[in-house]
């Protein structure tokens, strides 16, 4: 009863290729798992399965060892993409509270809630009347953060947050996000291409490979008992781009 | 909103109808002897309006049969050849029996044969010797002729046939600038009416019809039997009353002045007053208080119309094309064709009612395309962000979708405002007023001044339109995509 989401035979094909072959997982609750794999494995199709963005072929998902609605699962989930998804017409402010008041939720606790949001993710309040263009990447995946957070939500999806930022920012995000994530006890699965993102974050890493799980658990165990070839050599080959 | 009760308001004033209607033909003529009419009606305590120059015999005829109008003046020529298409020639009495059959009735001749003919400058003629329609075959000469002359059963063709003629140089030209054309000695040879004040002003000699080829044209007023009795009765007043040279009288008057109700005045002896004497500030703005209303009105239903298709046809798919398709091919069909081919619809006919529809259709592309345009470039991270937080689909589309394509929806709006603006003088044509009509009558008096008093306005109207909407853009396109 530790799984929040399990996913069952989960999968999907594009015309004859398959994104992703029938696939069990089970994301913890609390824990942070990080999917990690090369290009094209199917990273992105099984968070895109689990928020619903796209219909499985077969299998299904359990949360909380039930059948999802998924109108209902959405709301007690948060969603944050590579260039953060932020809606261009409205500001952050609007971003962040957007669902909030179209659930008409009272303002006055929203606002309390945005305060909160953007200590946590340290997100200037000066910045908060400003459009998304207005902003840089950093501070985008900021409010794409808050606006993820905001009806504190059980589940955190995360598809490379970070892949489009400069190496600083990071940085300083990725200790942001730890620190989060520890004081929220929030459950997060999270896509990333980097070995050392994936470790330093991750408290289960999954490897994939070709639509399909190679190997997951920590990353002490995916170096020193790789599954097979293909598992150390995924892990050699980050290993040599970081100390060559 | 309260705009757009005005524009209602506006909308239903202008399918207001009055008792009873007098339409007439793109043609001096015709409209002098529609004010005529409507001045008789009204001398009878009858409620008249006349709706003037609303096109060729087809549409004016059709408005009559179909009830916009309830009388306009025709030829007899005209009634045997082009309404009833009786090749032999048709007895009066015949004629008015065969009308009677469809519910329309016929007075007696007014008293003057308005028959064509073919005209040249004196000189012209003079120096080449001609004096015949027959002479023709001897010289090649440029012939320029009115397109309903050219089209006419009983007009150029089989003219050409009975004598023999084959000239190279045949264009088809509208009668007022045919006469410039004549008068700078572009074409040799137009049709002309043989009542037309040109004919004198200009000098003109009238060739003779030496194998008797024109039937006759004795002027008649047409009526629908349904009007009111007492209608019918003014109307038969006018009979015998106007003889050929009265009329070329009334024609010179009117193009003289420039004022058809003046010419008509003529008739019943008062020259100098005239009944409906307009100062120009307040024609203007009467005109373009009637061109806004239809530019407006239609405009506002393609809006109403064009954004849902538009949300329709950025799904894509079979639906999707065909709305892209239909809207694109109503764009292709020229203006004055769509307004041809409504009017001989039901409910349609000569009315505001089948510009506005027309107008209406021709807006309505702009719109759905960019509607469409604007949904399908929003980037696919954006539609992923807003189905993952939870937003039904109307939610999506109303708090993100649309104004994300703001921009692109207000530039197709702009679009159709533009055209509808530019597109609404072609109105005039079927009778349905703005500022068309200065600009008709103008070309049919080839006077220019009248011609500026429309198309000066429509040119203000079209840039207020262009300003008004970069304005509006700035309200309503969200700041945050105008960075
Ligand atoms: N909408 C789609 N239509 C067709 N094929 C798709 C579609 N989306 C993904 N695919 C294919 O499915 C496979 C898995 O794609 P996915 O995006 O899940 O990879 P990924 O692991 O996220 O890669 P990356 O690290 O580059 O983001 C790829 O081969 C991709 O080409
Ligand atoms: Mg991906």
């Amino acid at each position: 009863m530790s799984a929040l989401v399990e996913l069952v035979d989960l999968s999907k094909r594009y015309g004859e290729a398959a994104a992703l072959q029938p696939t069990n997982l089970e994301i913890a609750r609390g824990k942070t798992t990080v999917l990690i794999g090369p290009s094209g494995c199917g990273k992105s199709t099984l968070l895109r399965l689990i928020i619903g963005l796209t219909t499985p072929d077969g299998g299904e998902i359990l949360f909380n060892g039930d059948k999802i609605d998924i109108d209902a699962f959405r709301r007690r989930t948060g969603y944050v993409i590579q260039e953060g998804g932020l809606f261009p017409h409205l500001t952050a402010r609007g971003n962040v509270l957007l669902m909030s008041r179209h659930l008409g939720k009272p303002e006055q606790e929203s606002a309390a809630r945005l305060r909160d949001l953007c200590q946590l993710t340290r997100f200037p309040d000066a910045l908060l009347g400003r459009y998304p263009l207005e902003l840089s990447g950093g501070q985008r995946q900021r409010v794409s953060l808050m606006r993820a957070l905001m009806l504190s939500p059980e589940l955190l999806l995360f598809d490379e947050p970070l892949g489009a930022l400069d190496p600083l920012v990071r940085a300083g995000l990725q200790r942001d996000l730890k620190e989060i994530f520890a004081r929220l006890h929030q459950t997060v699965l999270l896509v990333t291409h980097d070995l050392a993102e994936a470790a330093y974050l991750g408290d289960n890493i999954v490897l994939m490979n070709e639509g399909r799980i190679v190997q997951q658990g920590s990353i002490v165990d995916l170096r020193e008992n790789p599954a097979n070839e293909f598992v150390s050599e995924f892990i050699n080959a980050q290993r040599a781009v970081l100390f060559a | 909103m309260k705009a757009f009760a005005l524009l209602l308001l506006l909308a239903s004033s202008a399918f207001a109808q009055p008792p009873v209607r007098v339409g007439s033909k793109k043609f001096t003529e015709s409209y002098v002897l529609g004010e005529i009419a409507k001045r008789t009606l009204i001398e009878a305590n009858i409620p008249a309006e006349h709706r003037q120059g609303m096109g060729g015999t087809i549409i004016v005829w059709q408005a009559l049969r179909g009830g916009q109008i309830d009388a306009y003046p025709e030829y007899t020529g005209t009634i045997a050849q082009e309404i009833l298409k009786r090749s032999d020639s048709l007895g009066f009495e015949e004629m008015a029996n065969e009308l009677e059959k469809v519910g329309i009735g016929m007075t007696e001749p007014l008293g003057f044969n308005n028959t064509y003919a073919l005209v040249m400058r004196r000189d012209r003629a003079q120096s080449l010797g001609i004096r015949t329609i027959s002479d023709l075959r001897y010289h090649d000469l440029k012939i320029g002729l009115t397109h309903e002359f050219l089209d006419r059963q009983d007009g150029w063709q089989p003219l050409a046939r009975t004598y023999r003629l084959h000239p190279r140089n045949v264009i088809g030209i509208d009668h007022a600038l045919g006469y410039a054309a004549l008068k700078s000695g572009e074409i040799d040879v137009k049709d002309a009416y043989s009542t037309d004040a040109k004919i004198s002003e200009l000098d003109l000699v009238v060739l003779n019809d030496d194998e008797n080829f024109f039937p006759r044209y004795d002027a008649v007023f047409l009526f629908r039997f349904e009007m009111p009795a007492q209608a019918i009765a003014a109307l038969h007043k006018l009979e015998g009353t106007i003889d050929e040279q009265k009329m070329i009288r009334l024609n010179a008057e009117a193009e003289r002045t420039k004022d058809y109700a003046r010419a008509a005045s003529l008739y019943f002896g008062d020259n100098a007053r005239s009944t409906t004497t307009e100062s120009l500030t307040h024609k203007i703005t009467r005109w373009t208080i009637r061109h806004l209303q239809l530019a407006g009105v239609s405009l506002l239903l393609a809006i109403i119309v064009g954004i849902p298709l538009g949300i329709f046809a950025s799904r894509g798919g079979a639906v999707g094309q065909l709305i892209l398709g239909f809207a694109g091919i109503v764009q292709t069909i020229p203006s004055l064709a769509l307004l041809a081919l409504l009017v001989p619809l039901p409910y349609f006919g000569i009315s505001a009612r089948t510009a506005i529809t027309a107008l209406f259709l021709y807006g309505l592309l702009p719109i759905v395309r960019n509607t469409a345009t604007g949904l399908q470039d929003i980037a696919q991270p954006i539609r992923d962000s807003a189905t993952a937080l939870g937003l039904e689909p109307g939610a999506r589309l109303r708090k993100i979708y649309l104004p994300i394509a703001s921009r692109s929806i207000l530039g197709g709006i702009k679009t159709s405002a533009v055209i509808n603006i530019g597109t609404a003088t072609l109105a005039a044509l079927i009778g349905a007023g703005g500022l068309g009509e200065p600009i008709l009558s103008g070309l049919n008096l080839n006077d220019h001044a009248t011609i500026l008093q429309g198309a000066i306005p429509a040119a203000i109207l079209a840039l207020l339109v262009q300003w008004s909407f970069d304005l509006l853009d700035r309200i309503l396109i969200p700041k945050g995509l105008r960075l």
